[in-house]
């Protein structure tokens, strides 16, 4: 096998003690940068970047991408402790991990969720090792009528599974909508909803949003509440990771449901945020447990993470193969490489086979000292919940508008993440799910744009959506999804009533 | 003494705090590629004592970069790195700004546009592409470009201008997009820049068809196995005249000081003389033409006017009352 003998020359470029050590220090950075909300890994890395000159490129590249790996564990730390998702891939895993810190289980929820992004990246790794020259291919097939099918896809499955009245789902689906389609209008050019205000010409980003709504929603609710923090009796000991570690082994099949569309989704590139919903989305429909998700279930915080990491590093697939940068983050990550005349794109598997495959190398090695570190830590993060309320709230707040001032250092965000505070406090309140919001907001934009390319190029014809195999079955799965819990609540009736007892 | 004092004086003004370097465009784009380069090098060769911060503020096509550095006039501590959009953006959304309302420092270099058909296609010409894209008639072919009304779409009017044949203008977010949807054959041809395409051309996936500008491209090397940049031929020789290159040049806010402004073109002409940099400006087969004071401003004038008319002709003008 020849990928096995690159793989091994990998290694051992990679696992000298410098390279070592370079790993340990930059997973350590990244999960602090993860840690903070708003900072995200697109910015640390660019901070960071600098570092890295002195190096050569494949030490550089592999201390940038542990930076990265670190990041991604990290922002799955703020989603369970403090229900404020730092990527927008971490939404979904503040649905049961949040839950499950309020019960005391930070500890497990903490472990659950690091060991699954390890396994999900793993699998996609292992997947770029043996498959990347065929299934690179797949990523081309993908024009504005397939992205938009993907898109329909993971609305149709968030739909269809939500337990939350229909109306509110729809209702806050459609603020999502609104509020993505405010700024810049990519086909036409022109300014939309902005009424000239200036400061809306960008839009609402999707981190400022998520920051109030979720941070800053959650702390006026426990205000409200009267100070009562309820992780207080979160158990803060090194061997809830072995007793964590006891009960995955039996969630083995929603780990490879997630892996399965974490990685399909991460070449595709449909994206890690679509991949962590779609995993979320049909963990809950085919487990046993679903019904109970959103209220705790450790398999709820597992299969958005297992799928939302195995997309993004599978997406690495397509950038090295094709030079598409599959995230922000990984495009500052390659556009450092150009200092040392490395571009990404076709050429880079034939012409810079030491730095491809160590890297390759690295995502094995990184991800192993990433989990270490991380897990290392899980006492330490379950100790903020001891942390009294009063203290905790105020460092959430600065840091929250810290995160939010960072995302385009502009004061106005700030202001805009405290209205966002408030809505989000208000959908609380009046019990509508702030989930589908965020879904539309993130994907919103892109799923119009694609739509509207499509239309575009078919002169308006909608069967384009059915014009091949591809797109025709992400489009028919898509309707399937949508439909599938209204059927199968009219199965359930007409089923004998033993099985509903 | 008295060269001691000049030398002094010389040195009159220095950055005290990080320097924020703001990319009108998102991560990963032409723009964003060059300025984090220039970041690069600057680290890694210690050339200011500040750091130089990228800061990616691309909303409303660059409005928001353009609007931030026109509001924070006197900051020295602010530069912005410019791309076509200093004159199209104003002009097809009506957001107030101007090249004027900014300090121009330095041209740092012109990107070309290049005709790419995918290399699976029969077409070896501009001539035999637009004759078949006339011979398969309007609303048929379609031709992928980053942006709506911005450079990329105002090269397809004034292609279709020059030969009469019509495509079907599909906008995307970002060059690199463009690029990789032209490999899937999701559209028949783009104009990307040389940076945008040029991995693409060099695994033969696209063919490069003319050069929109009126002599062919410096850079003899080879790029793919029989072709360097240089043997592109230009559209004009094809018939087709039309003639485009893009400016990246470095900005300031306005009200600065003459002293403020020096630095930073030191700054650059240093940037420029690094390897790193003459490296880049081949990759991406850049025109190397560069310039600043006064004769930048009235190379910046006659831009302006020349897009104003190209707009206006293409009917991309914003309407007043918006």
């Amino acid at each position: 096998m020849e990928e096995i003998n690159s793989l091994m020359h990998g290694f051992s470029i990679a696992l000298t003690p410098y390279n070592m050590g370079l790993m340990f220090v930059g997973v350590t950075l990244g999960v602090l940068i993860g840690v903070l909300p708003g900072l995200g890994g697109a910015n640390g890395v660019a901070i960071l970047l600098p570092l890295t000159f002195t190096m050569n490129p494949t030490s550089a590249i592999i201390m940038l991408s542990c930076i990265y790996w670190g990041a991604l564990f990290g922002g799955a730390i703020t989603s369970i402790l403090f229900n404020i998702p730092g990527e927008p891939w971490s939404v979904a895993t503040t649905f049961d991990g949040y839950p499950m810190a309020q019960r005391g289980r930070a500890g497990e929820a903490l472990t659950a969720a690091f060991t699954s992004s390890f396994i999900g990246a793993l699998v996609a790794v292992l997947v770029i090792t043996f498959a990347a020259p065929t299934v690179a291919k797949f990523a081309i097939q993908f024009g504005p009528k397939e992205f938009f099918a993907v898109y329909l896809l993971t609305f149709c499955s968030f739909v269809g599974m939500t337990k939350a009245p229909p109306f509110k789902t729809i209702t806050a689906m459609m603020f999502g909508f609104a509020l993505a389609a405010v700024g810049l209008d990519t086909v036409t050019g022109q300014l939309r909803l902005t009424f000239g205000h200036m400061e809306l010409l960008k839009g609402f980003d999707f981190l400022i949003a998520v920051i109030g709504l979720f941070g800053i929603g959650e702390i006026l609710l426990t205000l409200e509440e009267g100070l009562a923090f309820k992780g207080t009796k979160s158990k803060i000991n090194v061997r809830i990771v072995i007793e964590t570690w006891k009960q995955l082994p039996k969630y083995w099949k929603t780990m490879i449901r997630s892996s399965v569309i974490g990685c399909w989704m991460g070449i595709t590139p449909g994206g890690a945020t679509p991949a962590s919903f779609m995993g979320y989305g049909v963990a809950k429909s085919m487990s046993p447990n679903g019904k109970n998700f959103g209220n705790g279930e450790m398999e709820g915080v597992i299969a958005p993470e297992v799928a939302a990491h195995a997309a993004g590093t599978s997406a690495l697939l397509p950038m090295l193969t094709l030079g598409i940068p599959g995230s922000p983050t990984a495009a500052v990550l390659l556009g450092g490489l150009l200092v040392w005349g490395l571009q990404p794109g076709p050429m880079l598997f034939v012409e810079q086979k030491d730095f491809v495959w160590g890297l390759i190398a690295s995502m094995y090695l990184g991800n192993i000292v990433g989990l270490i570190v991380v897990l290392t830590t899980v006492p330490l993060f379950a100790a903020i919940l001891r942390v009294p309320f009063s203290i905790v709230a105020p460092v959430i707040l600065v840091i929250c508008a810290i995160g939010a001032y960072t995302v385009h250092s502009s004061m106005f965000d700030v202001w805009l993440m405290l209205v966002f505070g408030v809505i989000g406090y208000v959908f609380k309140k009046l019990d509508y799910p702030l989930a589908p919001l965020v879904l539309a907001l993130v994907l919103g934009d892109r799923a119009e744009d694609a739509f509207r390319q499509a239309m575009l190029g078919s002169g308006g014809e909608m069967s384009t959506f059915f014009s091949n195999g591809l797109v025709g079955g992400i489009t028919t799965l898509a309707l399937a999804m949508l439909f599938w819990a209204p059927v199968r609540g009219l199965l359930d009736t007409f089923k004998p009533k033993a099985d509903r007892s | 003494m008295l060269l001691a004092s000049t030398a002094a004086c010389a040195e009159a003004w220095k950055p005290t705090k990080s320097v924020e370097f703001v990319v009108p465009a998102g991560a990963g784009g032409g723009a964003d590629q060059m300025a984090r380069l220039i970041q690069s090098v600057v680290a890694k060769y210690k050339l200011m004592d500040q750091p130089l911060i990228v800061v990616n503020k691309g909303g409303g096509a660059g409005a928001e970069g353009f609007l931030d550095i026109k509001g924070s006039a006197k900051d020295p501590h602010k530069i912005i790195i410019t791309l076509s959009n200093l004159f199209t953006t104003p002009l097809a959304t009506g957001v107030p700004f101007n090249w004027k309302e900014l300090t121009p420092v330095q041209m740092m270099a012109l990107d070309q546009f290049v005709l790419w058909v995918n290399s699976e296609t029969p077409y070896k010409t501009a001539k035999e592409y637009t004759d078949a894209v006339k011979a398969a008639g309007t609303g048929k072919m379609k031709m992928g470009g980053t942006g709506s009304k911005q450079e990329d779409q105002i090269i397809t009017v004034a292609i279709e201008k020059q030969s009469g044949a019509k495509f079907i203008y599909i906008p995307y977010k970002g060059g690199g997009e463009v690029a990789v949807q032209l490999v899937g054959k999701h559209v028949d041809s783009t104009v990307n820049n040389p940076i945008e395409a040029v991995e693409q051309w060099r695994a033969g996936l696209l063919r490069a068809l003319c050069v929109f500008d009126d002599v062919p491209m410096p850079y003899k090397a080879k790029v793919t196995k029989d072709k360097s940049w240089g043997d592109i031929p230009t559209c004009k020789s094809q018939g087709m005249d039309v003639d485009y290159q893009m400016l990246r040049g470095i900005f300031m806010a306005p009200g600065v000081s003459k002293e403020q402004i020096d630095y930073y073109v030191v700054l650059m002409k240093k940037v420029r003389e690094t390897q790193e940099w003459k490296e880049f400006m081949e990759k991406g087969a850049f025109d190397q033409k560069s310039m600043n004071g006064e004769e930048f401003k009235s190379w910046l004038t006659k831009e302006e006017t020349r897009h104003q008319s190209l707009m206006a002709e293409a009917g991309f003008l914003a309407k007043k009352q918006q």
